[in-house]
């Protein structure tokens, strides 16, 4: 009985191992697993053996029966696997063929800058301050320091739409409005917005264009801390091998004022066209603030003293991507404005 | 301001540094010079030549065969200026010479006559021709004085000269003039400098003899001064003078007008020269013109004053608009013999009103608008009688006949060295300042930490503490200023809320696909007030105008976004881009007022506009065009995102198409629209489908609420029921699902519509929309009878409301 048992094992594994698929295996699990099948037969004859015996042979079976349900199913499990590769293989696809589009839109360029700076300043405890773009003489001017008649205003033609109220001409009024409204606090502010000057659109002028100016009043504000602040900017803006200084220009809101130029990129300061041979570009005019304005502004000048800086994205994008039009920004050209979807 | 260095190199060592250096060390100190320009360039082997024979070339009619003597040969030269005769002395351009423009000069045969050199015109060395005496601008260049054969012509013609371009800025006045500028490049260079003193020999007649004069209107000509100078011989100024002139981008005419250009140069005062025999009375009177007072001017032009113009008479009538520019009746010429010579200080304002009125600015103008030093007035004059003596054989009258209530006296403002140090963030020593000043020579008394500094009133623009601490720093250089960061109580800098959510609108609508876009905020009228939403449009009385536009197409602030927006999808389009997605966050100006007075409201309005395609897919043949329903998608997103209950209903709009535009409202008010363009307009802009929305943003982000309180993750099941409602095709789906919401309430939670039909099964007029509606308790799980119940409220409401009728 036992070399019987013994060859059934054998015959049944050797049919799993035969079977081509799970139909062919559930016939070998039938046929020798199954109720009729030979091992539940010899397991039947059991009552004919000898009370020693019976024990030996019944776990043989059992252990005979368990190796041919092992071998049933792994090999169910192989034959799944071999469907399923089958499968898959005539599932595969041309991964090269393109995807379906998703709709990418993006920012424009300038608020690309506009956002970079706003950024970069309020990590230096800066706010951000808006105003009007329709500007009363007033804050526009007089509080600048510029009264009525000064020669400095032949500098900025404006568009007036009464004699007291006018587009302005730069976002400086944001700044003597803050100053109002601070009454007399300290100031840390950056304000980012149009402005309008009767120029006559070209390549380098815009009737229509962006600012940002920056103001810092506080008791013992000092001049190093204008340098130091316009050096981080411009390390960061245009990166950490950029050199700054400052040299004397005229604003009639500051006193002193200067001009910030960086080190030229393109020729690391060697002089080339660019930067006409100087190794120098002009990015922003800043001072301290004149006396006169921040009297206007409630500030005592003896006590308070402060900084002021103000700068064109337009001109930054020019120098930073080398747009060659400043009209390019107002074109609203869809194959411009996706050319700046990554920055 | 263009300054010569050759002139300049006569009042200040300059010697050790290059034009370039010099430049950069300008820039840096004091003000920014624009451009650096040689005269010409390393000119040699150009020389005096003297014209022995001059003869016609045998074969050319207008070219002539000249020998030139050059001391060391005698050259055979074929020149083609009409003005060449012999006995000149004339510049010569030998073989290997090269000149401007890389012009190289060698022998050569023309028209068969062999020519060894060229003569040459002054525009051949590199000088501008505006800037060329008018004899010489036709033809060669003639010596009228005694130069040496075979010298070299560089030096003689200032052909070595570097010329430097100063964008002087409106404070920088005293740089209008050569002395200011040697003030500034000495204290720069820490060079001295000394003007030297004016030379006048009068004889004994009295200019007081010849002349009175008097001022009506001090406040607008504190000082007026004349002289008279007699036996004037007017010719060609010296080359020197000539010479300076050029280099200054200034024309020599004679020696009178040259020499006060000369004057106007170094000192940077105006002078006028009158020729007193044509002057018309021996009195000058200075005074406001009359309405309609006529004068013609030096131009041949009649101008017409009024009382605003302040004019120098001869006390009948006007000889001169004050500041400006002189009569065409008293004008020196050839045969002026004396000369009245006018040295004044006129009103920076008056100046300024009478040269815009008349369109005529000028060098003089231009300074005395500046405002000129009271203490230069008198010595300019001064100066210029010592040239006409010199130069044009003038015998100076006696005593300068003036009216004089200028104020001379300079500022003083007093610093200290502390205030200063504060103020600048150095450690700079008392003794640093001393030598700043010194260098400036600015006079100062010290006492201690103070300094009571005495300003040059050539520097006007100097008189406050702010002023004085510019000069001590830009000479100290702002290179030496420490790097620092403001030590004040700091802030944490952030964005507001009305800020974040404008950068949030964007990143959602950029996300969604759109591109952001700027336009500009002036456009024509025709389109200030188009396609502008109906709570904008209720309000402005009309779109804000220019007083003085540049332009008809930039002449109005815009009421609405979406005009100019639809101009970019045209340039677009136009350019065969033709799938457009666009929007802009940006302020529209509304005023209530039929003429403007007030500041207008300045509305921040969300606008899109788009066209083409919306999806394409080619190759699965998937295409999906932009339609009503993109863009409404899009405005559901954004309510979604912010979280705010935007309701619509269909509306009508003028350019808008009929049967696809909405309202959008917010808590039952109208924020704005959306559909597509009228087809009429479309085409008009040569746009196919176009589709717009404009919304009010502020109204939006008032709204919005950022704080939000949690709400608890559903635990029990919802269940879900499916209607199919048949309804009068005129029944607008928002509002059965609005009354769906009212009548389920508070058990339905949401309601999606998943098909809308008509056709075939259906009456004429009817469609089939049908709802999945979910139902749910936050608390505790439905039981089917309640579902039931509100079910059967909900189909009860939509019949009697809508009579709609279950789809069997």
């Amino acid at each position: 009985m036992k070399e019987q048992l013994k060859e059934l094992e054998t015959e049944a594994l050797e049919k799993v191992q035969l079977a081509e698929d799970t139909k062919a295996l559930q016939d070998v699990r039938v046929a020798y697993l199954g109720k009729k099948g030979p091992i539940t037969e010899v397991l039947r004859g059991m009552g004919r053996l000898s009370k020693e015996e019976r024990p030996v042979i019944g776990q043989l079976a059992n252990e005979v029966r368990e190796h041919i349900q092992d071998a049933i199913d792994s090999k169910q499990n192989s034959l799944e696997e071999a469907a399923l590769d089958k499968q898959l293989e005539e599932e595969k696809l041309d991964v090269t063929l393109p995807g379906r589009p998703v709709q990418v839109g993006g920012p424009h360029l300038l608020t690309n800058i506009l956002e970079e700076i706003e950024d970069l300043f309020i990590g230096m405890g800066f706010e951000i301050k808006e105003g009007p773009e329709v500007e009363t003489d007033y804050y526009n001017f007089e509080a600048l320091n510029l009264p009525k008649g000064h020669p400095a205003r032949d500098m900025q033609d404006s568009f007036y739409i009464t004699e007291e109220l006018l587009l302005r001409t730069h976002t400086s009024p944001v700044q003597a409005r803050t100053m109002k409204q601070k009454d007399g606090e300290p100031v840390r502010m950056i304000c980012p917005g149009k402005v309008y000057r009767r120029d006559t659109d070209d390549a380098t002028h815009s009737h229509q264009f962006t600012q940002v100016e920056g103001l810092l009043v506080d008791k013992n504000v000092r001049m190093s801390d204008l340098k130091g602040v316009l050096n981080t900017f411009a390390k960061q803006m245009f990166g950490s091998e950029r050199d700054i200084r400052l040299r004397p220009s005229f604003f009639p809101f500051t006193e002193p004022s200067v001009e910030m130029d960086i080190s030229c990129k393109v020729c690391d300061g060697k002089g080339c066209s660019v930067c006409k041979g100087t190794g120098w570009i002009e990015i922003l005019g800043a001072g301290m603030v004149h006396p006169n304005v921040l009297e206007m502004a409630g500030y005592d000048p003896d006590v308070y003293s402060g900084f002021a800086f103000g700068m064109g994205p337009e001109r930054i994008a020019m120098l930073k991507y080398g747009v060659d039009d400043i009209r390019h920004f107002y074109t609203n050209d869809i194959r411009f404005l996706k050319q700046y979807h990554k920055v | 301001m263009l300054v010569s260095l050759n002139w300049l190199k006569q009042y200040v060592d300059i010697d050790e540094h290059t034009p370039e250096d010099l430049a950069e060390l300008i820039t840096k100190t004091g003000i920014e010079v624009e451009s650096v320009i040689p005269v010409a360039e390393k000119l040699e082997n150009v020389v005096v030549g003297h014209v022995l024979s001059c003869e016609q070339h045998p074969n050319a009619d207008k070219l002539s065969l000249c020998k030139v003597d050059v001391s060391d040969e005698i050259l055979q030269i074929i020149c083609g200026a009409p003005n060449i005769a012999e006995g000149q002395k004339v510049v010569v351009a030998k073989p290997g010479a090269v000149l401007p423009g890389n012009f190289k000069i060698k022998k050569a045969k023309l028209r068969g006559v062999e020519s060894n050199g060229m003569i040459c015109s002054l525009q051949e060395l590199g000088i501008d021709e505006k800037d060329v005496p008018k004899e010489f601008t036709d033809g060669i260049f003639v010596f009228q004085e005694n130069v040496e054969i075979g010298a070299d012509a560089v030096p003689l013609l200032n052909l070595n000269d570097v010329i430097i371009e100063l964008g002087l800025t409106p404070n920088r006045a005293d740089c209008l003039s050569m002395l200011g500028v040697a003030y500034e490049v000495a204290a720069i260079l820490d060079q001295p400098f000394t003007p030297a003193e004016e030379e006048v020999h009068p004889i004994t007649e009295r200019a007081s003899e010849h002349i009175s004069v008097k001022v009506d209107a001090p406040d607008l000509n504190p000082y007026y001064g004349a002289f008279v100078i007699k036996d004037v011989k007017v010719g060609p100024s010296p080359l020197w003078i000539r010479n300076r002139l050029i280099a200054s981008g200034v024309r020599p005419i004679n020696n009178v007008v040259d020499i006060t250009n000369y004057v106007l140069l170094e000192y940077g005062q105006p002078l006028h020269a009158f020729d007193l025999e044509k002057f018309g009375s021996s009195e000058v009177v200075v005074r406001r013109a009359e309405n309609r007072e006529k004068i013609t001017t030096l131009d041949d032009q009649e101008r017409s004053l009024n009382e605003d113009h302040l004019v120098i008479t001869n006390g009948k009538e006007p000889v001169a608009i004050a500041g400006v520019m002189g009569g065409a009746d008293s004008e020196v010429d050839d045969n002026t013999q004396t000369i009245l010579l006018e040295a004044a200080l006129f009103n920076p304002a008056a100046v300024r009103t009478s040269s815009k009125d008349h369109g005529l600015r000028s060098e003089a103008s231009t300074r005395f608008e500046k405002g000129v030093d009271p203490n230069r007035v008198r010595r300019a004059g001064e100066k210029a009688c010592e040239l006409l003596e010199n130069y044009a054989q003038g015998k100076v009258l006696k005593g300068v006949v003036e009216f004089d209530e200028l104020d001379r006296a300079p500022q003083e403002v007093h610093i200290t060295t502390t205030r200063i140090n504060n103020r600048l963030g150095t450690e700079i020593s008392n003794e640093k300042i001393g030598d700043i000043l010194r260098r400036l020579q600015f006079d100062y008394k010290q006492d201690g930490d103070t300094f009571k500094v005495i300003v040059p009133t050539r520097r006007g623009d100097v008189y406050l503490f702010e002023d004085m601490l510019e000069e001590v720093a830009r000479i100290y250089g702002y290179d030496n200023l420490p790097f620092t960061l403001p030590e004040g109580e700091s802030q944490a800098g952030g964005l507001t809320l009305y800020q974040q959510l404008k950068r949030k609108v964007k990143a959602y609508l950029e996300g969604a696909g759109l591109n952001e876009t700027i336009t500009y905020s002036l456009t024509r009228e025709s389109r200030a007030s188009q396609l502008t939403s109906r709570e904008v449009a209720d309000r402005a009385k009309s779109p804000v105008r220019l007083a003085m536009p540049m332009s008809e197409e930039h002449s109005h602030l815009r009421l609405s976004i979406l005009p100019e927006l639809l101009a970019s999808l045209s340039y677009n389009v136009a350019r065969k881009q033709n799938d457009l997605a666009y929007y802009e966050l940006g302020s529209v100006f509304i005023s209530e007022e039929e003429h403007v007075t007030k500041q207008p409201e300045e509305q921040l309005r969300l606008a899109g506009a788009m066209t083409g395609n919306w999806h394409v897919h080619p190759w699965q043949q998937e295409k999906k065009a932009i339609d009503f329903y993109v863009v409404k998608g899009i405005i559901e997103g954004l309510a979604e995102k912010l979280d705010i209950p935007l309701t619509y209903h269909a509306s009508r709009y003028p350019d808008m198409h009929p049967g696809r535009t909405a309202e959008v409202l917010l808590n039952g008010e109208t924020i704005g629209f959306f559909g597509q363009v009228h087809p009429k307009l479309q085409q008009e802009l040569d746009l196919k489908e176009t589709y717009v929305f404009d919304l009010n943003a502020e109204k939006m982000f008032k709204q919005y609420q950022k704080e939000e309180a949690f709400q608890a993750i559903p635990r029990f099941p919802s269940i879900k029921r499916d209607i199919a409602l048949v309804v009068d095709e005129s029944q607008q789906a928002g509002a059965i699902t609005t009354t769906i919401l009212e009548a389920g309430s508070p058990l339905i939670k949401d309601v999606e519509i998943f098909d809308v039909y008509q056709g075939e099964h259906l009456q004429d007029g009817k469609k089939s929309i049908a709802y999945s509606l979910l139902y749910m308790d936050p608390n505790r799980t439905l039981k089917d009878e309640e579902v039931e119940k509100a079910h059967k409220k909900i189909l009860d409401a939509v019949k009697e409301k809508h009579l709609a009728e279950l789809r069997g």
